[in-house]
């Protein structure tokens, strides 16, 4: 397993934000996305996890073996954090929920409606989520949003758990996990120029 | 598949989840229609096979715009979209759970109704059997609208609009069974041509709707 990607072009809305990205990420090892709010760091993991396709650029190695974790959660607040973890790892064909539970330390949790969790307790649902899923390639966007102190630790362990297994994560993240030797990527340089690429459109229906 | 029926199942029947709302609509119009036309149990006992049809279908309609947006606001249909399960299996599922809370009460409930409405006697059986070849298209269809327009914020109007031509051709076939078996006619064309339509949308409806919902996703 090894992300690669090879001078990629990502857009948003027919507007082209990151252009010429290249990286890769053989499993192990973390790649840090850093770049100020706006520019295109969800755009580039959206595309990296399939959910639009990208300008130009290869992306090989992705193909269902990523895990994605958006800013929402995905969580149904009138189920409760059991049924949750339980119908994820379902859809992912995994039946155990239970080291997910651990490592976020949700077992006090586990009967409460989802929808009556604090921001920090939803989030850690939702990053628990990515146990269950057994995919090796993690892609995070923010994913410390709302956590505190203790909780950011519990999760960078969970993701140096991972990489210990031969996994591998790209963390667009502002703050220092303490994941040791992660390389870092600022795609501030990559901002496609405003006439590059003028009238591509990713529009369906026109 | 089965986590997501399952799941979806368990939340249209808890607090919120919409569960019974198509079928208090159906309750409603069957009721008021009697007053509306007044005490004329000829003219109720002619309609009626139409009047329930279509409170039927604008029962389902009332309840489409639920079926895509939940999940599209809390992020759902982004992780579902990158899980193992394809989107045109994840969508035959959600119309299969639509239908399950809203299309098959409905049937259940019509020849109740149609005693409201002075529905000849040979007509009951008709009725529901019009009615549960008919509803599964209704929620299929209704899938492919939901679609088209989850992620436009109060996308129900433009959606109503959307899938009202495709429903017509089901309410046609669908009601003329139901008035044929009334008046104790032939319903066998009318019949076939409803399961024709029904079977032909739930085999190519949730790739139309994948491919919508694809590009609304990005």
């Amino acid at each position: 397993m090894n992300l690669a990607v090879k001078d990629l072009c990502v857009a948003r809305g027919g507007v082209p934000v990151l252009m010429g990205i290249g990286f890769d990420l053989p499993a192990g090892t973390a790649l840090i996305l850093r770049g100020p709010n706006g520019s295109g760091k969800t755009t580039l993991l959206r595309t990296l996890a399939g959910l639009q396709p990208p300008l130009s650029g290869q992306i090989s190695g992705a193909e269902d073996l990523i895990a994605y974790a958006a800013h929402a959660d995905g969580l149904k607040s009138m189920l409760t954090v059991d049924e949750n973890l339980r119908f994820w790892a379902e859809v992912f064909g995994s039946a155990d929920i239970e080291p997910a539970i651990e490592a976020f330390d949700l077992g006090d949790l586990r009967g409460r409606l989802a929808g009556t969790l604090s921001a920090g307790q939803k989030r850690r649902l939702g990053l628990a989520r990515l146990l269950v899923t057994g995919r090796p390639i993690w892609m995070l966007d923010e994913p410390t949003v709302s956590l505190d102190t203790q909780a950011v630790e519990m999760f960078a362990q969970a993701v140096r758990a991972h990489l210990g297994q031969g996994g591998a994560a790209l963390i667009a993240t502002h703050i220092d996990l303490g994941l040791g030797d992660a390389q870092v990527l600022d795609v501030t340089p990559y901002r496609a120029s405003a006439d590059a690429l003028a009238g591509a459109s990713d529009e369906a229906f026109l | 598949m089965k986590a997501l029926l399952r799941r979806d199942l368990a939340l249209a029947l808890r607090a919120g989840g919409g569960f019974g709302l198509g079928l208090a609509f159906f309750l409603i119009v069957t009721v008021l229609v009697p007053f509306g036309v007044g005490p004329q149990s000829e003219l109720l006992s002619r309609i009626a096979p139409g009047i329930l049809w279509l409170g039927a279908l604008l029962a389902c309609l009332l309840s489409l715009d639920r079926m895509l947006a939940l999940d599209w606001e809390d992020g759902t249909l982004d992780l579902l979209a990158t899980s193992p399960l394809p989107l045109e299996a994840a969508l035959s599922i959600k119309a299969l759970a639509h239908w399950i809370t809203t299309g098959l009460p409905l049937v259940l409930a019509a020849p109740v109704l149609g005693v409201l409405l002075n529905l000849p006697a040979p007509g009951f059986l008709w009725l529901v059997v019009s009615l549960a070849l008919g509803t599964p298209a209704l929620s299929v269809i209704g899938a492919f609208g939901a679609a088209l327009t989850v992620g436009v914020k109060r996308g129900g109007l433009l959606m109503s609009l959307l899938v009202l031509p495709l429903y017509v051709p089901t309410l046609i076939f669908g009601a003329e069974v139901a008035r044929r078996g009334a008046v104790g006619m032939d319903v066998q064309t009318p019949a076939l041509m409803l399961a024709g339509i029904t079977l032909g949308v739930i085999a190519v409806m949730p790739f139309a709707s994948a491919a919508a919902l694809r590009v609304n996703l990005r």
